[in-house]
């Protein structure tokens, strides 16, 4: 093999993801720019939206899971060797991340009951 | 699993999974040489025949090198095939559009497209002669016509049968590859016996039967008719493979998975009424009965190279027509502003699509360095790739070089001969998008 060239990565993903090539990293730092912004809001995480973020989060897992089955006309069930596994669980664990950190923003946003006074 | 989602929200979704897993799932088979900064001036004539896999993807890499030239493709084909996705649509698993979109899509600015077939190829007077009689001269010519399906080798044999009385065809076109899933359906639901084998004359992508051999077995199987089932495996020599530590890995899953291997035989004939296929042998003929079949064609170079000086002159190669390229270069031995890219080049290894990615950039660079009056040292080293389905959502990366050598582009992470989950996501989400960017001279 020769040596990769990142560009490539770059224009195969362009073929595969379209627009989304843009939009999915923009709402990923959506979602970052919207928790950090509710964290310094609110001076610290809030439990119970801690809570039910966390839960959101580990169905994400699951759903992220979902939609790489559904997209790729098969499932974890399949997985057959380590490198499979280590697939599942970056999926899963991508989903659970993701979820996680954009429902806790979200919840955050609408929610000002904990926002520090004066903020 | 006959059903398959509309269009649009399968796309979408493919588009919005990409994120977490493709990072892990590309495919390597994706380097070009070094490409100058700065475009060369010239105003030479490159015409290039074919505007498939291989001759558009060498056209897009010469207009994103060259200035003032003239790139001419000639081609009549208005739709372009991703042959590769022909697999899944023959398993019910992707519609017929997955695998056709339009030539013009992918022919870069600057680069002309003649919608006329070449009908004859004078590399003494360095011109193509077209159907409609139109002569196009050149300064140097790519010959990327890939191969003709030759179906009327075998003796019986109706293209336009497939899909009819378990008469598969998963090579001729898109529309028969739909066909074919559903005779393939068919049979899943009640069994009997699946004939399944090669051609003996050189053929694009040979695990392609074999693919299709390992899913049949596997509907077999979700449908409960397996038990009641015979699969045969007719090898057309005494490999399954050329590569022998493929060949002796698919040996050991064809004996896993109950499929019987009949070796040195050759189809020469098929009785579409009484679904009985002839075989040639070392010791005569032998009949075969089917209830469901894939043929696979003899395969051979398309009448305008075989009609033309630019084949091999001796062997099977000769007969077969290919063309009498230097296995390194793709350059032609005898006409040295020839060049043979894809399916048509007449060497050991390629004639998949994965190795058009490897061969288009080096043959344009030794084409480049003959317009600088330099040398080139781009070398092809036989880099053939193909994801061999072994099971409904697994396969195995099989990447190989002249010698026979295995060259993994992940070593120590996707094992070569290993069934991996990995390796069908990647065939199922980022072989076309790595396809498409070939084309578009990207990869
Ligand atoms: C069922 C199947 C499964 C496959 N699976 C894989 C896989 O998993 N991985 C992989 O890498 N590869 C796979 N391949 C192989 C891959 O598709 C081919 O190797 C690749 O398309 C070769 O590119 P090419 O340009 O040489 O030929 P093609 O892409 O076939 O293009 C040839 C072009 O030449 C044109 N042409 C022919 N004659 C003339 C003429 N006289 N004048 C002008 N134009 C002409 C044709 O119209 C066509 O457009 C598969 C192929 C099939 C059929």
């Amino acid at each position: 093999m020769k040596d990769l060239d990142p560009l490539v990565f770059f224009y195969v993903f362009r073929e595969m993801l379209g627009p989304l090539l843009w939009l999915l990293p923009l709402l990923a730092l959506l979602g970052i720019a919207g928790f950090v912004y509710v964290l310094m809001r609110d001076g610290g995480l809030v439990s119970r939206r801690l809570v039910i973020s966390e839960v959101v989060g580990f169905f994400g897992g699951f759903a992220a899971l979902a939609l790489m089955a559904w997209v790729t006309l098969s499932g974890f069930s399949d997985a057959g060797g380590p490198v499979d596994w280590l697939l599942v669980g970056v999926i899963w664990g991508v989903g659970v991340i993701g979820g996680a950190v954009l429902s806790y923003a979200v919840l955050g946003l609408f929610d000002r009951s904990h926002a520090k006074q004066g903020y | 699993m006959t059903d398959i989602p509309s269009k649009l929200s399968r796309r979408d979704l493919m588009k919005l999974s990409g994120l977490g897993a493709a990072a892990l799932t590309l495919p390597v088979a994706a380097a070009k040489p070094a490409q100058a900064a700065e475009k060369i001036k010239t105003n030479a004539r490159i015409v290039i025949i074919g505007a498939g896999a291989a001759g558009l993807a060498a056209a897009s890499h010469l207009s994103q090198r060259l200035e003032g030239a003239a790139i001419i493709l000639i081609d009549r084909r208005k739709a372009h095939y991703y042959q590769p996705g022909f697999t899944l649509v023959a398993a019910g698993l992707k519609p017929e559009s997955y695998v056709t979109t339009a030539t013009a899509d992918y022919v870069r600015n600057g680069v002309e497209l003649i919608e006329e077939q070449a009908a004859e190829i004078d590399p003494d007077g360095n011109k193509v002669v077209t159907d409609k009689g139109r002569v196009v001269p050149y300064d140097y010519l790519i010959v990327a016509a890939g191969l003709h399906l030759d179906y009327a080798a075998i003796e019986g044999m109706e293209v336009d049968k497939i899909g009819k009385d378990g008469l598969g065809g998963v090579y001729a076109s898109p529309a028969a590859a739909v066909a074919t899933a559903k005779a393939m359906f068919e049979f899943a639901e009640k069994g009997g016996v699946g004939l399944f084998g090669r051609p003996a004359t050189e053929m694009k992508c040979a695990g392609a039967p074999l693919k299709y051999t390992f899913i049949v077995d596997d509907y077999l199987r979700r449908s409960g008719a397996r038990g009641k089932s015979e699969i045969i495996y007719a090898a057309q020599n005494k490999t399954l493979f050329s590569v022998p530590i493929v060949s002796e890995k698919v040996r050991m899953l064809f004996r896993d998975r109950g499929v019987k291997v009949a070796y040195d035989r050759v189809m020469t004939a098929i009785d579409l009424s009484r679904k009985v296929a002839t075989f040639k042998t070392p010791d005569g003929v032998e009949e075969i009965k089917y209830d469901f079949t894939n043929v696979v064609p003899p395969m051979r170079a398309p009448d305008v190279v075989r009609n033309s000086p630019l084949p091999w002159r001796t062997g099977q190669w000769a007969t077969e027509g290919w063309m009498d390229v230097d296995r390194g270069s793709l350059r032609h031995k005898r006409y040295p502003n020839v060049f043979g890219v894809g399916d048509i080049a007449g060497v050991p290894k390629g004639k998949t699509a994965a190795s058009v990615k490897w061969q288009a950039p080096v043959a344009v660079d030794h084409l480049i360095a003959s317009i600088e009056g330099k040398t080139s040292d781009a070398v092809y080293t036989g880099y053939t790739s193909c994801p061999l389905i072994t099971q409904l959502g697994r396969a195995m990366l099989v990447e190989f070089d002249y010698e026979n050598n295995l060259t993994p582009s992940f070593p120590g992470v996707i094992a070569p001969l290993e069934e991996l989950w990995i390796t069908w996501v990647m065939k199922t989400m980022a072989l076309k998008p790595t396809y498409i960017a070939m084309l578009r001279g990207h990869a």
